[in-house]
């Protein structure tokens, strides 16, 4: 890739892919919440059901998959390759690229677009890549506002909260508390406000029409964009994207490296997968496609950041390179019985769930995130779930070791472990171990009170009872 | 048939019931069933906690002690699956190219108690006899690691006696996951109370599955409750007949 020597990994101190907890330390707080709770089981369970049923329908469904994971998989093997090929067809058709190594470079070349334009506000479509390097806090710290312009980011806005899932971002919440967010921040709420569904959406409508029609600079993310023609693609549901993209004169899309597809024919494969796995659809209520500019019609200046932010690392390993087919669908996040009860905000990253648990130590470098690769039962939902056959288990397992061996030793636990691996090597040590576990057990106290940190465990479950022989007595004594 | 027996370390160690009524049946159905003694554990703690490197022994032990038989079993869905998916990836991790290729060949000959019975043996009905309503929990190394499928399901259906009913949400994970339920075990608890909620609502008297791991954890909760249901292996379910009378009944130990 034609940009500087690439960072190992995302910089420290700017975007949003680090928590200031650790997973189960976040997570308990999640969990003391019940309304929380609520909420996302709900939710959760809606979008599943939904998404099953529209799954069902399509009789070629794992055709697809594997054709979704092998056009990801063809792109990330030829990436540098595919990236030129997108920045030569972006300039020939009047857009301008930019190469970004990280999110501080992103941003600078965000915030210096938008100051060259004179504009003090943006509009903004929902965009991962924009959470992921903390966009919005460095325009205002240039002194630019960013209006998030889709509902439910708009309300994490409003709300100064933090998103809590890919797609949903206000999963977390219910419509009273997004009523009580409106009427407390939005300008020009009506005080006579319901939390009926509709009159909330006419509502968040009303004041962004008036954002939409005075702000001539506008910020995007990408779902897709096409090597071969230069096209870029956004698909959303609501069509504040389309007049995002429409409407305003300068037009500024900051994009994953991951995120290029070789051919238009390629969009088929994934226009089909993404709407039924993330909400449920047939398909996207609005796909909007642009490429570079077209004199008199939409913007008429276009700038495309490519984005790397420890994507170049994550590329370099051959089992963690497979995070990067994910086309932030979030059937993952919404299969996961680890998600479903901890919430999104426990993953501390803008990408939460099992491929957030992922993605999220591989960009930011395993020690920041130590923590999320733990963050899963192995139980393979979200592997059966995804769009683009990422195997989250497979890579759980991967991450685990390398947090292991970037581990400086030893700790109470590598101890424990090297112990059980000694002892389960020599067969005679190992049935010793038994009876003296059984011993101790039976002299101590039964069923509850294990010692830290196994305490966890007897805090709301009984250990059974040490059984009278092990098996391989009773086969010794046949 | 001569079947060599993967006993698995917590089966050895705490559930031998599960261990004993896997012979009992496999020896009723007219096999040879042997135990390597020099084996221990599939090394799955280790590699699901990162201990890839120390797994490495234990996998190789594993394959040494295994390779000589043409039909493994064991009475659990998870250590099959980590037989069959870890066990190559640990060897070739550590670079040993051998060992991952004899790891293979291993893991094809290794099943799980159903996978067996079903396509091994070629038996649904083993001629039990177990007079409860009981539930299943599929175990999500069983349902998705193995594609075991419906076949616990046509093995309780042939039992004479059994009431199956279905546990709602029978797929969500009961939130072990082996090291996850020490690591975070406030969530861990909260997927735990779901899957006794459900368990309770099928007003089973016996809740069975095909891994003991998840059978401590769904049992451990049950008993803290003092729910009266009991937690209880597949195999046992299928070594009962009535001549064995209450010898499973008696053996699942809560109560």
């Amino acid at each position: 890739m034609p940009t500087t020597t690439p960072p190992v990994t995302a910089p420290t101190g700017v975007g949003h892919l680090r928590g200031d907890e650790s997973f189960p330390t976040a997570a308990r707080r999640s969990l003391a919440d019940p309304q929380l709770r609520r909420n996302l089981r709900h939710a959760t369970t809606t979008i599943r059901a939904k998404s099953a049923g529209v799954i069902a329908e399509q009789s070629d469904w794992e055709q697809l998959r594997t054709a979704g994971a092998a056009i990801k998989a063809d792109t990330l093997r030829r990436l540098p390759d595919l990236l030129e090929q997108l920045e030569e067809k972006v300039t020939g058709a009047g857009g301008v690229v930019h190469w970004a190594a990280d999110a501080v470079e992103a941003n600078r070349v965000v915030t210096d677009l938008v100051r060259a334009t004179g504009a003090d506000r943006v509009i903004k479509v929902k965009s991962m890549a924009t959470q992921e390097i903390g966009l919005n806090e460095a325009l205002e710290a240039a002194g630019i506002t960013a209006v998030e312009t889709d509902l439910a980011e708009l309300i994490v806005q409003l709300g100064d909260d933090r998103p809590s899932h890919i797609l949903v971002p206000a999963i977390h919440r219910n419509r009273a508390e997004i009523r009580e967010i409106f009427l407390r921040e939005m300008p020009g709420v009506d005080p006579a406000l319901t939390d009926d569904p509709t009159a909330l959406a006419a509502a968040a409508r009303r004041f962004l029409r008036e954002t939409f029609l005075s702000t001539p600079v506008a910020v995007s993310g990408a779902n897709f964009a096409v090597a071969e023609t230069g096209t870029l693609a956004v698909v959303e549901s609501e069509g504040n994207g389309r007049m995002c993209l429409t409407l305003p004169e300068t037009l500024i899309t900051v994009m994953g490296v991951e995120k290029v597809v070789p051919t238009w024919r390629d969009l088929e494969v994934f226009l089909q997968l993404l709407p039924r796995a993330s909400t449920g659809e047939r398909m996207n209520p609005y796909t909007s496609m642009w490429t570079g500019v077209t004199p008199g019609d939409g913007p008429q200046t276009f700038h495309l950041v490519l984005l790397d932010n420890g994507r170049s690392a994550v590329l370099a390993d051959e089992v963690g390179r497979q995070a990067l087919r994910c086309i932030r669908c979030s059937a993952c996040l919404n299969v996961c019985p680890v998600y479903e009860r901890a919430g999104g905000h426990a993953y501390g990253s803008v990408y939460p769930g099992p491929i957030g648990a992922v993605l999220s130590p591989q960009l930011t470098g395993i020690e920041d995130n130590a923590s999320l690769p733990y963050a899963s039962t192995l139980c393979g939902a979200c592997y059966d779930a995804c769009p683009v056959k990422i195997n989250i288990p497979e890579l759980l397992v991967h991450l685990r070791a390398e947090a292991v061996e970037s581990r400086p030793r030893p700790t109470a636990e590598s101890i424990a472990m090297a112990a059980a691996a000694y002892t389960m090597d020599r067969p005679r040590l190992y049935a010793a171990g038994q009876r003296a576990a059984r011993l101790s057990r039976l002299a101590g106290r039964r069923g509850r009170g294990l010692p830290p940190p196994l305490n966890g465990w007897t805090a709301s479950r009984d250990l059974p009872e040490p059984p009278a022989q092990t098996f391989r007595e009773w086969w010794a004594g046949r | 048939m001569r079947i060599a027996l993967f006993v698995t370390c917590l089966a050895d160690t705490m559930f031998p019931q599960a261990a004993t009524a896997t012979v009992r049946l496999l020896e009723r159905l007219g096999h040879e069933v042997v135990f390597p003694t020099e084996q221990t554990c599939c090394g799955q703690m280790h590699v699901n906690t990162g201990y890839q490197r120390e797994a490495v022994p234990l996998v190789r032990r594993h394959v040494r002690v295994f390779d000589p038989y043409d039909v493994i079993v064991a009475p659990s869905g998870s250590c099959v699956g980590s037989v069959r998916h870890q066990h190559a990836t640990v060897a070739r991790r550590a670079g040993d190219v051998r060992l991952a290729s004899r790891a293979e060949s291993v893991a094809e000959r290794t099943y799980e108690l159903s996978e067996l019975l079903v396509d091994v043996l070629g038996v649904t009905d083993v001629g039990a006899y177990y007079p409860h309503r009981v539930t299943y929990h599929p175990t999500c190394h069983s349902l998705r690691m193995l594609r075991v499928g419906d076949r616990p399901r046509q093995l309780l259906g042939a039992v004479r006696g059994l009431d199956l009913v279905e546990l709602p949400a029978a797929e969500q994970c009961c939130g072990f996951g082996g090291t996850f339920a020490v690591k975070n075990p406030e969530t861990s608890t909260a997927m735990l109370a779901d899957k006794m909620r459900h368990v309770l609502s099928t007003g089973a008297d016996v809740c069975a599955a095909g891994d003991v791991s998840c059978l401590m954890h769904i049992g451990g909760g049950l008993s803290r409750l003092r729910t009266g249901v009991r937690t209880v292996h597949l195999a046992e379910i299928l070594a009962s007949t009535e001549q064995s009378g209450t010898v499973s009944v008696a053996s699942a130990g809560r109560s």
